[in-house]
């Protein structure tokens, strides 16, 4: 296994070729604030908090799915990057209802902690109140769009991991929504193999165990990453 | 330039077929034309009547084209009940005639006589729906050339020389692409043609798919030999179902004829080329949604690199180029890359199609050599507002581009210099603006459009172009505060700096360029406007 080096902030890292700036980024002991990224599914860079600053570079680059190269020069926390971070939270918020005190995952929410992260106090966006639905169709789970921040982990884990694909994503631009099945309420999906995977990745409580209240979801998005590693390694980290 | 066939009759009226004539009534011309042709005696070899493609000045179709051996007179929005009086006058040859004289068009018209035809050259000449015709016209010959006579480099070389860029809007050179995909490791690979040209106020691709087909499959296939790829893809949005009718034609005629399938024309190339047609996401037109839409997958972009070039469809090596590109690249390899080269600035050769429309006299397709300047384009050649009032404004580059103000017509049109302006060439789309239009309304309405055509994978895209287009709203209902204005630029910068695909990244552009050239309009939607931040 060869090995780059790299500075990010600064600091020089040395981290194996073919990985990702996101790992740079870890090996430097930077934290930088993550929706859209799971360790284990594909990186899709879509929720754009993971942007960093390439030197030699004018373009801003997701470091889940941009590739570390040797000599890169990399800044996570310029005052540009953090404005923008805090503003694209601002319109995570602005666009769907979120209402922490009634969630699920109040006190355990992704979306909730990237806040404090970035220091959003409130939006400066009007919010835009969606008429959004829930769907608890299934005997097990439930889905509330109200809550979905369209991070697509359970798209993707259902797809990557459980091989059911249950999940998609349906409709265009601020009317994008996670379909289930061809668009059917998620109880009449036959290919769901309730196996609560979607449950554990969702950052935010828009998918949920029905017995669970406010405040009482746990997340388990570790797990996406110890079944990859079981699977292509053969190494059972929870053993 | 044109090698009209041996079979042309001396007289013939050509009439124009393209959706814009279309749409005027040039089926029920032609019909009238046919029946007043044969009321009066006169077979098809004395007069031809030939349906055509686009014959450029499409505000006054629909539009027949009189050939004599007196030369060619051009007429416009003639009703069908003139019929008789049109085709005595060419079978005479006499142009005089006091009836038409309303529909009579001047040929030394600057609107035709600044023009220069390359990419457009058979547009008006060939029956888009024979391929006879265009070949009679020349049209795979080059094709035929470069399979007998030249290697891939060699015709990749051609196109380097030429300095061809992109048509579709990022200027990429065409032939560094060429090499890129041409030299990725041993393997199977593909070339698409991009015809999702969905910009508001672009109809060049749609002008080329319905007038001169042949052409474009001609550049496909000659792009697939430089490039090795044996199977290719046109993406042609549904909206234009003219020229998905007219291509799928077209490629069963080259099929028939030998110039697609199977060991085209004696030699061991092979190339398939099938038509895809879009289901109305203008975000398909993005190089790498459209690749996904192919595939049969949502059209959603992805982060690059990796460029198509390198893993594109179903991972392989793909080319892609826009339908001005393709058709380009016959012309380049007939009269060689360095005549390509000899037209247009330093930096951006050849010619540009552009679509030219809104508050201008003559509205239609347009041909001109790079570095033009926009007033000649819009002044000389548009002929101006129809009242004869100032221009305010030239909107290029679509819901990707910007405003450009009348004091900076005199730039010239080449990719840097629009780009300078916080405008950019885009596909071609340019629409002109009399002084009564309201920028923050210009503005709201191509947000509007972005907030449409949003896929809504990246959050600055999907949330942020809506956030955009109220804060747009309030200025337009002139309800607007200092910190709206404040808002509107910091979004604005967020959202071109941190969306995931190009679609994103420019549609801030209306709002900052209209920013930039006519502020004083947005504080004056301000309730109070002193209190402005000045920028």
């Amino acid at each position: 296994m060869s090995v780059i080096t790299l500075s990010v902030n600064g600091k020089e890292v040395a981290i194996p070729e073919g990985v990702s700036l996101l790992e740079a980024t870890r090996a430097a002991g930077v934290d930088i604030p993550l929706l859209c990224h799971l360790d284990g599914l594909e990186p899709v860079g879509a929720c754009r908090l993971c942007l960093v600053e390439v030197e030699g570079s004018n373009r801003l680059m997701p470091a889940c799915t941009t590739a570390a190269s040797e000599g890169m020069a990399i800044h996570t926390h310029t005052h540009q990057l953090l404005d923008y971070r805090r503003m694209a939270v601002e319109l995570f918020f602005a666009e769907g209802n979120h209402i922490c005190a009634f969630c699920v995952a109040n006190g355990n929410c992704e979306l909730q902690n990237v806040a404090v992260q970035v220091g959003m106090d409130h939006s400066r966006f009007p919010y835009q109140y969606p008429q959004r639905v829930v769907d608890a169709s299934h005997p097990l789970f439930a889905i509330d769009h109200n809550r979905c921040i369209l991070c697509t982990r359970c798209v993707r884990v259902c797809d990557e991991i459980e091989g059911a694909h249950v999940w998609d994503v349906g409709s265009r631009g601020s009317h994008c929504h996670i379909v289930a099945g061809l668009d059917q309420p998620w109880g009449e999906v036959e290919a769901c193999t309730n196996c609560g995977k979607c449950v554990d990745v969702c950052p935010t409580g828009a998918i949920f165990h029905k017995e669970d209240t406010t405040a009482e979801k746990l997340r388990h998005s570790d797990r996406p990453a110890l079944l990859k590693a079981a699977r292509d390694e053969h190494v059972w980290r929870n053993q | 330039m044109s090698s009209s066939g041996s079979t042309t009759p001396a007289r013939q009226l050509r009439c124009c077929g393209a959706s814009g004539c279309r749409s005027a009534g040039s089926e029920e011309l032609q019909a009238a034309l046919e029946a007043a042709r044969d009321a009066a005696g006169h077979t098809a070899q004395e007069l031809a009547i030939k349906p055509v493609g686009c014959l450029r000045l499409c505000g006054r179709g629909p539009l027949v084209a009189c050939d004599g051996p007196g030369g060619t007179t051009l007429y416009g929005a003639v009703p069908p009940t003139e019929a008789g009086a049109l085709i005595e006058a060419a079978r005479l040859g006499d142009h005089g005639n006091d009836t038409l004289q309303t529909s009579r068009l001047d040929p030394q018209l600057p609107f035709f006589a600044l023009q220069s035809s390359v990419v457009l050259e058979g547009c008006g000449q060939v029956d888009p729906e024979s391929i006879d015709d265009a070949i009679a016209f020349g049209t795979y010959s080059q094709l035929r050339r470069c399979l007998h006579e030249l290697t891939p480099e060699e015709v990749r070389e051609q196109v380097k020389r030429s300095g061809l860029r992109g048509r579709g809007g990022g200027g990429y050179p065409t032939g560094l692409k060429w090499d890129t995909v041409a030299l990725q490791p041993p393997g199977p690979r593909y070339v698409v043609c991009n015809a999702d040209e969905g910009d508001p106020g672009a109809f060049m691709d749609r002008s080329v798919l319905e007038s001169d087909p042949h052409r474009l499959l001609e550049g496909l296939a000659i792009a697939a030999y430089a490039v090795g790829a044996d199977r290719g893809y046109v993406y042609v949005r549904a909206e234009y179902p003219l020229a998905v009718e007219r291509l799928r034609k077209a490629l069963q005629q080259a099929r028939r004829a030998g110039l697609l399938g199977n060991g085209i024309d004696g030699t061991s190339f092979s190339l398939t080329i099938e038509v895809r047609v879009g289901a109305g996401a203008y975000v398909c037109g993005e190089e790498t949604a459209l690749l996904q839409s192919i595939q049969g997958q949502r059209g959603m972009p992805r982060p690059r690199p990796p460029y198509p070039a390198q893993s594109g469809l179903w991972g392989a090596p793909t080319l892609i180029n826009n339908v001005e590109t393709m058709a380009a690249v016959p012309v380049i390899l007939r009269e060689g890359g360095d005549w390509y080269a000899s037209m247009g600035t330093a930096g951006s050769k050849g010619t540009k199609v552009f679509a030219l429309s809104g508050a201008v006299t003559n509205t239609g397709l347009v041909e001109v050599p790079m570095g033009t300047t926009l007033r000649s384009v819009v002044e000389v050649i548009g002929g101006g507002v129809p009242d004869g009032s100032p221009i305010k404004a030239v909107q290029t580059g679509g819901p990707s581009g910007g405003c450009i103000p009348a004091e900076l017509l005199d730039t010239p049109v080449d990719y840097e210099s629009l780009m300078e302006l916080g405008s950019m060439m885009g596909s071609g789309g340019m629409v002109v603006m009399g002084e009564t239009t309201s920028m923050p309304e210009v503005a709201r309405h191509f947000m509007r459009f972005s907030v449409n055509e949003s896929c809504g994978k990246c959050v600055p895209c999907r949330a942020g172009t809506v956030q955009l287009a109220q804060l747009l709203d309030r200025f337009v209902e002139r309800r607007a505060s200092p910190a709206d204005m404040a808002k509107l630029d910091a979004l604005c910068r967020m959202v071109k700096a941190t969306s995931l695909c190009g679609l994103g990244q420019s549609a801030p552009n209306p709002v900052l360029s209209t920013l930039r050239y006519f502020r004083h309009e947005y504080e004056a939607a301000c309730r109070q406007p002193a209190l402005c931040e000045q920028p």
